[in-house]
C-alpha cells in the first residue's frame, strides 16, 4: 500500500541572526493511509517545521516529501486542495462566528457546510448552540473544535493537526482524540503532534522528536519494551530532599520528577533495592516508597534524550 | 466566484466589526478636510493693524476707510507719534502699522509724489509679505480711483487678477492635497495591516493551504479599500463643494476616475508594504514615514517643489501623490480636460502597472 503521507532525508535550517539552526536534520518516516500518527517532542523539536512542509508552506533544504503520493514542492497546488490543515496557533477569525468561519472556510474550499456534514456532525453539534457567538469569545476547548470542523469542512484525505491540545483543559483534550478517533474511522489519515506524552499512547505509531531528529519511531507499546533497565518510583515526606541524595547516590543513574514520585534507574542492572532504601531512611526519610514501575513514553522519552 | 465573493464578504465583516478602525477610516477625511479648510488656512483675515496718521487730510481718512473695509484689517489702535509704535507692536497688539507723513495731501498734490509707510512684524515672514502685499494693493486701488479724477502723469499701474481663485482660498489648495493624503493612506496603510494582520494571527496559514488562487487573495483584500476609499472621495468631495464653497470646474467622471486610478496606485503599493512587514506595526511605521511624509513634503500641497533643490525635486517625480495632486488641482480647480493631464494620468497609470506587477510577483504563496 502507498504511503499516505512521506518524508525522505528532510533537511531544514534557519538562519537565526548570526547563528544557523537545524531545525530538521535528516527526517525520514512514512505514515500509512487511515493512521493516526504521532509527532512527540518538546518545544523547539522541528514538529511545527515539519508540519510546514507537508502542508507545503515552507521548502526543506534537502530532501524530498510526499502527501498523497504528490510532491509538496511541484504538486503544491493539488495538495492544497486535499489537505485539512490546523496551525498551532488558534487560526481563526477571532471578531468572526462560529458560523462565519465555517462558511467561510467551507466556500474556500468551493464547499458548503451541508455537504460534508456527516464528518464534523459530531463536532459540530458541540458548537452548534454558540454558532452565533463571535470565535473569540469561545472557550479554548471550543476553540480548538471549531478550528478542528474548519480544517475538516472540505473532507481532507489527509489531517495534519499542529499541537490542538496545546492550552486546553484536560476534559476537553480527551473529547477531542475521541473526536480524532472517529475521523479515523472515517479512513482519513491523521498526523497530530503534541508536547504531551501522555497523549503519545492513543496514537497508533509515534516518532519521538528532539532537536530535529526523529529519536525513536514505533507503536506505544513497541516504544515503551525497549525502555533498557528497570524504573523504580519513589516517594517520601520530603521529595526535593529525595531527589538530592538520590542523584548523590553513586549508583543512581537517572533520577526525575514524574507525578507525584520520582523516576528512578540503576547503573547496575541488580540492584539492592533494601540497601537504597536503608540509605534514604538514615538520611531521615519517614513514608519512604520505592516500588517497580512500567515505563511510560515520557521515561522513553528521557532515556533516549540522554544517550 | 462564490469563495472569491465570501472573501470580500469577510473582508467588510472586519472592517464593519472594528469600530476604532472604521471611525478613523470614515473620521478622519471629514476632520482633516475641515481642519484643512477652516482652521489650518494660511490667508490672513481681520488682522489688527495700527494707524499713526500726521496728517489728518482728506486723502489719509479715505485710504484709512478703505482700509478699514476691507475685510483683511481692523484698525486696533490709533496712534499719535512714532513713540508709540514700538510698544503696540513688541505686546502684540498689531502685525502691521500705517504709517502717513504729515502734509500727505500736499505734497501729493504738488509733487505727484507721497510715501507711505508700511511697517510690519515679521516674525512670520509669510503672514508679515501677505499683510503688505493686501495694503499695497488697496492703496493702489485707490491711486486708480483718484486717477479718474485727477490727473497723474507718471503712475505706473500694475494690475493684479489672480486666476482661478480670485479670492485666493487657501481650500482651493487643501481640497487636492488632502485627497491624496487620505487616499494615500486609507490605501496603503489599511490594505498593508489587513494583509500582515492575516499573517500575524496565523490565519493567512490556514489561506494559503487552501485551493485559492493568490491573485484572488489580493483582490479580496483590495476591494473592500477600494470601496471605501471611493466612499470617502464622494464625502471629500461634497464636503469641499458644499461646505468649503471649491468648485469642481471640470468633468465630474474625470475627476473621479483619476480618484480610482489613485486609489489603485495606493493599494498596489499597500500590498508591496505588506509582503516586506513582518509585523502590524512595521507595515504602519513603513506606510507613515515612506508613505505619508513624502506626500505632505513632496506632492507640492505644503511646499512648492519649484523652491527644493535639484535632488529633492527629482525624488518627488517618484511620488504619485505629486502627480495626482497636479491632476486634480487641474481638473478640479482650473478645470481643464484629459488633454491637460493625459502626461500625469500615463505616469500614474505607470507607477500602478509596476507596483500591482512587483507586489504580485512578491505575494508570497508560502510561509518564506
Amino acid at each position: 500500500m502507498e504511503a499516505s503521507v512521506r518524508a525522505q532525508n528532510i533537511f531544514k535550517s534557519f538562519q537565526s541572526g548570526k547563528t544557523k539552526v537545524e531545525a530538521l536534520n535528516d527526517i525520514s518516516f512514512e505514515v500509512e493511509k487511515g493512521e493516526l500518527f504521532g509527532l512527540i517532542g518538546p518545544d523547539g523539536a522541528g514538529k511545527t517545521t515539519l508540519f510546514r512542509i507537508f502542508t507545503t508552506l515552507m521548502i526543506a533544504n534537502k530532501g524530498n516529501a510526499w502527501v498523497d503520493g504528490l510532491k509538496v514542492v511541484s504538486q503544491y497546488r493539488e495538495i492544497r486542495k486535499r489537505v485539512g490543515y490546523m496551525p498551532g496557533r488558534f487560526s481563526l477569525y477571532q471578531d468572526l462566528t462560529v458560523e462565519e468561519n465555517l462558511s467561510f472556510f467551507a466556500t474556500l474550499f468551493d464547499t458548503t457546510l451541508e455537504e460534508n456534514y456527516d464528518l464534523v456532525k459530531d463536532i459540530y453539534i458541540q458548537i452548534e448552540p454558540f454558532k452565533k457567538r463571535r470565535a473569540g469569545a469561545l472557550s479554548g476547548g471550543m476553540k480548538q473544535k471549531l478550528a478542528l470542523s474548519c480544517a475538516l469542512i472540505h473532507k481532507p484525505s489527509v489531517l495534519f493537526l499542529d499541537e490542538p491540545t496545546t492550552g486546553v483543559d484536560a476534559v476537553s483534550r480527551q473529547e477531542f482524540w475521541e473526536l480524532l478517533r472517529n475521523l479515523q474511522l472515517q479512513g482519513i489519515t491523521i498526523v497530530v503532534s503534541t508536547p504531551y506524552m501522555d497523549e503519545a499512547s492513543l496514537c497508533d505509531r509515534v516518532a519521538l522528536m528532539q532537536a530535529g531528529k526523529i529519536l525513536d519511531l514505533d507503536t506505544p507499546s513497541g516504544i515503551t519494551r525497549k525502555f533498557s533497565k528497570t524504573l523504580w518510583s519513589a516517594s517520601s515526606n520530603d521529595m526535593y530532599q529525595l531527589m538530592n541524595d538520590l542523584k548523590a547516590d553513586e549508583r543512581v543513574n537517572t533520577c526525575y520528577p514524574f507525578g507525584q514520585y520520582h523516576h528512578i534507574t540503576f547503573k547496575g542492572l541488580n540492584q539492592e533495592i533494601q540497601s537504597i532504601e536503608k540509605m534514604l531512611a538514615e538520611k531521615g526519610h519517614v513514608d519512604l516508597t520505592i516500588q517497580k514501575t512500567e515505563p511510560t513514553i515520557e521515561d522513553c522519552f528521557m532515556e533516549l534524550m540522554n544517550q | 466566484m462564490k469563495q472569491f465573493l465570501y472573501f470580500i464578504r469577510k473582508e467588510f465583516y472586519h472592517l464593519l466589526r472594528d469600530r476604532r478602525t472604521l471611525f478613523i477610516l470614515f473620521g478622519m477625511p471629514m476632520a482633516q478636510i475641515l481642519i484643512f479648510g477652516f482652521a489650518l488656512t494660511n490667508e490672513v483675515k481681520n488682522s489688527r493693524i495700527a494707524i499713526l496718521d500726521n496728517s489728518k487730510d482728506e486723502v489719509t481718512l479715505s485710504i484709512i476707510h478703505r482700509l478699514e473695509a476691507s475685510r483683511y484689517f481692523t484698525i486696533a489702535e490709533n496712534l499719535n507719534s512714532y513713540a508709540e509704535l514700538e510698544p503696540v507692536f513688541q505686546e502684540g497688539k498689531i502685525r502691521l502699522a500705517v504709517v502717513f507723513p504729515e502734509q500727505f495731501q500736499n505734497s501729493l498734490l504738488h509733487t505727484n509724489e507721497a510715501p507711505i509707510q508700511l511697517i510690519a512684524d515679521a516674525t512670520d515672514p509669510n503672514v508679515a509679505n501677505t499683510l503688505i502685499n493686501y495694503a499695497s494693493a488697496i492703496i493702489m486701488d485707490y491711486q486708480n480711483s483718484m486717477k479718474e479724477t485727477k490727473e497723474f502723469p507718471y503712475v505706473i499701474k500694475t494690475e493684479l487678477r489672480m486666476l482661478y481663485n480670485p479670492q485666493l482660498k487657501g481650500s482651493y489648495n487643501f481640497v487636492p492635497g488632502v485627497m491624496a493624503m487620505i487616499l494615500m493612506l486609507v490605501g496603503a496603510m489599511m490594505t498593508s495591516i489587513s494583509i500582515v494582520r492575516e499573517t500575524e494571527l496565523g490565519t493567512m496559514e490556514v489561506i494559503l493551504v487552501s485551493p485559492i488562487i493568490p491573485i484572488r487573495i489580493i483582490l479580496a483584500k483590495m476591494i473592500p479599500y477600494l470601496l471605501l476609499s471611493m466612499v470617502n472621495i464622494a464625502s471629500i468631495l461634497i464636503i469641499s463643494v458644499y461646505i468649503l464653497e471649491v468648485p469642481i470646474n471640470g468633468s465630474l467622471s474625470l475627476l473621479l476616475f483619476e480618484c480610482f486610478l489613485f486609489t489603485l496606485t495606493a493599494l498596489a503599493l499597500g500590498l508591496l508594504i505588506s509582503s516586506i512587514s513582518s509585523s502590524q506595526q512595521v507595515a504602519m511605521l513603513i506606510s507613515l514615514m515612506g508613505l505619508f511624509l513624502p506626500t505632505v513634503m513632496f506632492s507640492g500641497f505644503m511646499f512648492p517643489i519649484e523652491n527644493m533643490p535639484m535632488p529633492l525635486q527629482l525624488l518627488s517625480n517618484l511620488i504619485p501623490a505629486k502627480w495626482f495632486y497636479y491632476i486634480v488641482k487641474d481638473v478640479m480647480i482650473k478645470g481643464t480636460g484629459l488633454e491637460t493631464v493625459w502626461k500625469e494620468t500615463l505616469i500614474l497609470i505607470g507607477m500602478l502597472v509596476v507596483l500591482l506587477t512587483i507586489s504580485i510577483k512578491k505575494f508570497k504563496v508560502r510561509l518564506e
